[in-house]
């Protein structure tokens, strides 16, 4: 009954999903934080920069984005991120897209987490003296951080559940594998098993532990 | 002048020639990347204005292609919701039963769903679809979409009802216990409808999310929604995918951007009103419902109750 499992590289598609969600968590943790500190700098362009991005990107489908990066970013303006594979540069693509999404989401969560921090605490730094620059980075942000661990591990479960979405430009992750299997084989209901345990099994530890996390890392108030 | 926030003061002399040294920076940082795009958009003929032209001056490609594309999306969109709805209400109310077997099972569901991507559960339901009934395969992308998007958005939902419910203020259940109601007709007569107000911004956020989760029928099942118009787009107005995907981005925006604004009057209005219990799920709340094992705490509630299991 299992066997036919054999001829699939399961275990392969769903690393492409391990590592599409890695790069694109990584990505968007960093261009997420420069947005948040865009979007609370005291510089009104930058403000108006990082709140244009956010409202705009969280409103586009994801697989418009995503679909765009191939259609239009790469068969069009013939960008391909310095890759030589067409396998090289869907993955690169996705993860492009991916991050440009979900930075979006990382953004507003560190921004809530910025609003958590008690005033006091600015208050001191800038009657220290501390710039700007100094107060986010060195009082701000480490605070924020802790106490956004939470949301920002539902951003990661709901990006590993995007990752999907690249199988719309050909991406060989795991729902992509999905596709072809139902295609070829018979067991609809088996299959679908498989891949829904597949990504239970990468979606509710994540969640558990960095909900743990959450817990032990959030500053008591 | 009072600054924007609490992060810096309001600017002296020295701040704001710092602030105007940042913006031309930015500025210049903005500017590179943005010459790199239109100087390779020219480069590929994508500027021209043949390309754009159709979506300004000839109304035929808004008629054939974009507003029966958007009709689809709103068609999915609207079905997924009114089919979710009940069920993510019935889900949400079993899930605060008295009886443990009934909450154990509705939590395993809700979970379930929440944990799997809403692409996997399509995939599954335009396969099953086709083997296991007669739907012509027409008509199948639509049925598949929506119900993926059905058996997700249900248990969001659920998630959604059952946190309106927990945000109404201890008092009313109390009351109407002391009434001598029964656990059901508490229910239906007096939590039920206070939560279902207090949900409305929140429902309309998460129509947000399904809006946009139908493209993904249009890039992976051949439904014919607005996404899937791209191709035909190009395909037609020689080779303008960027245009295309502008308008089509633009008009998912706007579409978005309304429901978001919408929902954000309407939780500002819950949250002022004087005769409402000041109970309500917030809008932004909804990004935290997809995730498994997740529920909402008091601080995204804004009930006056705020207590645990009932």
């Amino acid at each position: 009954m299992f066997d036919f499992l054999n001829r699939y590289d399961l275990l392969g598609a769903f690393w492409v999903t391990v590592q599409l969600t890695f790069y694109s968590a990584v990505g968007a943790l960093v261009w997420g934080t420069v947005l948040a500190a865009m979007r609370v700098s005291p510089v009104p362009l930058m403000r108006g920069f990082g709140t244009a991005y956010v409202n705009t990107i969280r409103n586009i489908p994801l697989t418009v984005i995503i679909v765009f990066t191939s259609l239009g970013l790469f068969q069009t303006l013939g960008v391909t991120l310095g890759a030589g594979s067409f396998k090289t540069i869907d993955f690169r693509l996705a993860v492009l897209g991916l991050i440009t999404y979900t930075s979006a989401f990382v953004c507003e969560a560190l921004r809530s987490g910025i609003n958590t921090v008690p005033i006091g605490q600015t208050e001191a730094a800038r009657a220290l003296g501390l710039t700007f620059p100094q107060t986010l980075r060195l009082i701000v942000l480490p605070q924020a951080f802790r106490s956004v661990v939470g949301p920002l591990a539902n951003v990661l479960i709901a990006l590993t559940k995007n990752t999907t979405v690249a199988a719309a430009i050909g991406v060989a992750e795991a729902a992509a594998l999905m596709r072809e299997m139902i295609e070829n084989e018979a067991q609809l209901l088996l299959i679908s098993a498989v891949f829904a345990f597949g990504f239970s099994c990468l979606t509710l530890p994540t969640g558990l532990v960095l909900g743990w996390l959450s817990k032990k890392v959030s500053v008591r108030r | 002048m009072s600054p924007p926030t609490v992060l810096y003061d309001a600017p002296g002399p020295r701040a704001r020639r710092r602030n105007a040294v940042s913006t031309l920076v930015f500025l210049v940082a903005l500017a590179v990347p943005a010459w790199w795009v239109v100087q390779s958009l020219a480069d590929k003929n994508q500027l021209e204005w043949a390309k754009w032209r159709p979506f300004f001056t000839d109304s035929r490609a808004w008629e054939t292609y974009l507003l029966p594309g958007l009709e689809n999306t709103l068609i999915a969109a609207s079905l997924a919701m009114v089919l979710a709805l009940p069920l993510g209400a019935l889900f949400g109310i079993a899930r605060l039963s008295a009886h443990r077997w009934v909450r154990g099972t509705a939590g395993t569901v809700v979970e379930f769903f929440r944990a799997i991507p809403v692409l996997i559960l399509m995939l599954f339901a335009n396969a099953a679809y086709a083997q296991y009934t007669d739907v012509s395969s027409d008509s199948r992308p639509l049925y598949a979409v929506v119900t993926g998007l059905v058996l997700y958005n249900a248990s969001v939902l659920a998630e959604i009802v059952r946190a309106g419910i927990l945000a109404l203020p201890q008092g009313q259940g109390d009351a109407a216990m002391a009434l001598g109601m029964r656990r059901n007709q508490v229910m239906r007569y007096v939590l039920l409808p206070q939560a279902v107000t207090a949900m409305l911004p929140a429902i309309v956020s998460q129509l947000v999310v399904i809006v946009k989760d139908t493209a993904l029928g249009g890039a992976l099942l051949g439904f014919s929604e607005l996404l899937a118009s791209v191709r035909p787009l190009s395909a037609n107005y020689g080779a303008n995918t960027i245009a295309s995907f502008t308008v089509v981005a633009v008009v998912f925006v706007v579409l978005n951007l309304t429901l978001t604004t919408f929902a954000g009057r309407l939780e500002g209005r819950l949250r002022r009103g004087k005769r409402s219990t000041g109970a309500v799920v917030g809008a932004h709340a909804v990004e935290e419902l997809g995730t498994p094992g997740e529920h909402l705490g008091p601080d995204e509630l804004g009930g006056a109750g705020g207590h645990s299991g009932r």
